[in-house]
């Protein structure tokens, strides 16, 4: 069992100091734990309670005009949705590429660990050093300016150690005997990947996948600089890699902090939590559907 | 068959490439910061860079000293954690130790979903609530001070420290807490006095990986804090090195030594979070080998 302390039996000669300490105690890890369920609570209540009031269908499916002077978000849908393809079209091939190399491959104990502690490593830094490396580097030196591509590229190297860890979690489930087996049947290296390690470790792909979305979702300091703050409507994929275009998140700051635009920060918002709900909820169940097989 | 080895071989080399490419980046990020970092440091000098208090960067004679970035960030991290870790560290024996499985279930998702909340919203959150009232309840003129990103960073640093602690609570051998029970200890004695000290290194690790988070935390401190380059002080705006960064990128000129010196607050900021990984891969390796 998980949470293994047995109770002991009640002695009824415990002084009443001690009665009196483990009350006490008790009761602040319960305390403690109400403030956190309640801060979720909370704060899920309130945006959605003052967000989904927010979204109609012209906010979803227009762009902002100045001419109306209305709001709308449907740009920043498409440009997240095309930084979330783009920034998983390159990083999970690495992704799964290097837990295949970690996990089937590297004879070199040393190597191994030194790409796992850099891939720790990656995971510890802060979105905004990766956004301004990504400027430095994307938009400056390979002259890409400001753009989804930039932005796209930048969220690679961030969400990288997570399809990494994810991957390798899974690869370490297929049993050995997988692998002697096929080897024994003549197959090569690479069928027995191709054919046997990959099939079997598809839930821990597909789980960083839904993790790498959330993280891209809710990502913002590393885009600003990276993707830009646009909102024109581009809906054709290959000119909007050459757009500057905020996501969700960075249209969230943008109307909130820079132009006092609350009721259009509260929808985004509630759609930044529902996406943040759905992301957990599919996690969940692909944990659960694949435990299954 | 000659084809097939090659393919062997080709595939054994494409998997190789793939896994040098996070230690391409870690190399390239730090080669990048040292380099773009260096060149403002080097102009206005080390000591006054990291150590003078004034920071005026648009001033006809700019003053660059980072003095109050540092100073804020490292108080606002330490608040947070005041805050976060007891808050954090009860729940995580909420869920190790006293809830049931269906409870824990249930408060596990919550900290999950608290981690996942983008920090923006953390920030709309912090502007719309926790600003007005900290305004009205210290009867100050502005909201926006280091006392809200305090709370706001207490917040966000929350699940950090209770998954990892969760964890380490759950991994202390059962043997310990039984011999506790057999001398006669209670339930929350045995809690306090053998599981949380046999738990401690993996509860560290736990606190100092939410403070690499606070001190990294970029956006939702922005919208709270007020970002003004003052010395920190509790009820007033001030400017994190995070946000020093964030506030003026959009503003600097490519290439003027106001943006160098944005570099230089990045590569500051970097050697902080190395050091913090540093200590986490230390308490986290004498977790592995008790």
């Amino acid at each position: 069992m998980r949470w293994g302390v047995a109770t002991p039996s009640r002695n009824k000669k415990l002084s009443a100091r001690r009665r009196i300490s483990g009350g006490l105690l008790k009761g602040i890890v319960f305390l403690c734990a109400g403030v956190t369920v309640a801060l979720l609570v909370g704060l899920l209540g309130f945006i959605l309670y003052h967000g989904l009031g927010n979204i109609n269908w012209a906010f979803l499916t227009t762009a902002r005009s100045a001419l109306k002077n209305t709001i709308g978000i449907f740009p920043n849908i498409l440009f997240t949705l095309y930084i979330i393809i783009t920034a998983l079209l390159i990083s999970l091939p690495i992704g799964v590429g290097a837990s295949i190399y970690l996990n089937e491959y590297a004879s070199h104990k040393r190597l191994a660990r030194m790409i796992e502690f850099t891939a720790e490593t990656l995971t510890g830094i802060p979105s905004i050093i990766f956004g301004l490396v990504g400027y430095l580097f994307f938009c400056r030196m390979l002259g890409l300016g400001a753009s989804i591509l930039s932005g796209a590229l930048t969220l690679v190297v961030m969400v990288l150690p997570i399809i990494v860890r994810t991957t390798q979690e899974a690869l370490k489930t297929v049993p050995d005997s997988y692998r002697e087996g096929a080897v024994a049947l003549g197959a090569t290296k690479w069928y027995m990947i191709r054919t046997i390690i990959l099939p079997s470790s598809l839930d821990g792909i597909v789980g960083g996948c839904i993790l790498a979305i959330g993280r891209i979702v809710g990502e913002s300091a590393a885009l600003i600089f990276t993707a830009g703050v646009g909102y024109q409507l581009v809906t054709n994929y290959f000119q909007a890699l050459g757009t500057s275009g905020g996501t969700l998140s960075v249209a969230l700051y943008v109307y909130v902090y820079e132009q006092g635009e609350f009721e259009a920060g509260y929808g985004i918002a509630a759609i930044l939590v529902m996406i943040v709900l759905l992301v957990n909820f599919a996690t969940k169940l692909v944990k659960k559907k694949f435990k299954r097989i | 068959m000659k084809a097939k080895a090659a393919v062997e071989r080709i595939m054994g080399s494409v998997f190789f490439v793939c896994g040098m490419v996070t230690i391409v980046a870690v190399l390239g990020i730090t080669a990048y910061l040292i380099i773009s970092g260096i060149p403002a440091i080097r102009e206005i000098g080390l000591v006054d860079f990291l150590f003078g208090q004034v920071w005026q960067s648009t001033a006809s004679e700019p003053l660059f000293g980072i003095m109050p970035f540092i100073l804020t960030s490292v108080y606002g991290t330490l608040g947070a954690c005041l805050i976060g870790v007891p808050v954090g560290l009860m729940t995580a024996v909420f869920l190790a130790k006293v809830a049931s499985p269906k409870v824990a279930a249930v408060v596990n998702t919550a900290v999950e979903l608290l981690a996942g909340i983008p920090s923006v919203v953390y920030g709309l959150i912090g502007m719309i609530v926790l600003v007005p009232a900290v305004m009205r309840f210290f009867q100050l003129k502005n909201g926006t001070s280091l006392f809200a990103a305090i709370i706001v960073l207490a917040v966000m640093i929350l699940p950090s420290i209770i998954s990892v602690a969760r964890t380490a609570l759950v991994s202390v051998p059962g043997e310990y807490e039984e011999a506790s029970f057999a001398l006669g200890a209670t339930k929350m004695e045995t809690i306090f006095r053998v599981s949380i000290p046999a738990a401690k290194s993996g509860i560290a690790a736990g606190i100092v990986l939410g403070i690499g988070r606070a001190i990294g935390e970029a956006m939702a401190v922005m919208m709270v804090a007020g970002n003004v380059a003052n010395m920190p002080e509790l009820f007033k705006s001030v400017s994190f090195l995070t946000t020093a960064i964030t506030k003026e990128m959009a503003y600097a000129p490519t290439g003027s030594l106001r943006q160098q010196a944005l570099f230089s607050i990045a590569l500051v900021l970097y050697v902080f979070i190395m050091l913090i990984n540093t200590i986490l891969n230390a308490f986290l390796k004498r977790r592995e080998k008790p």
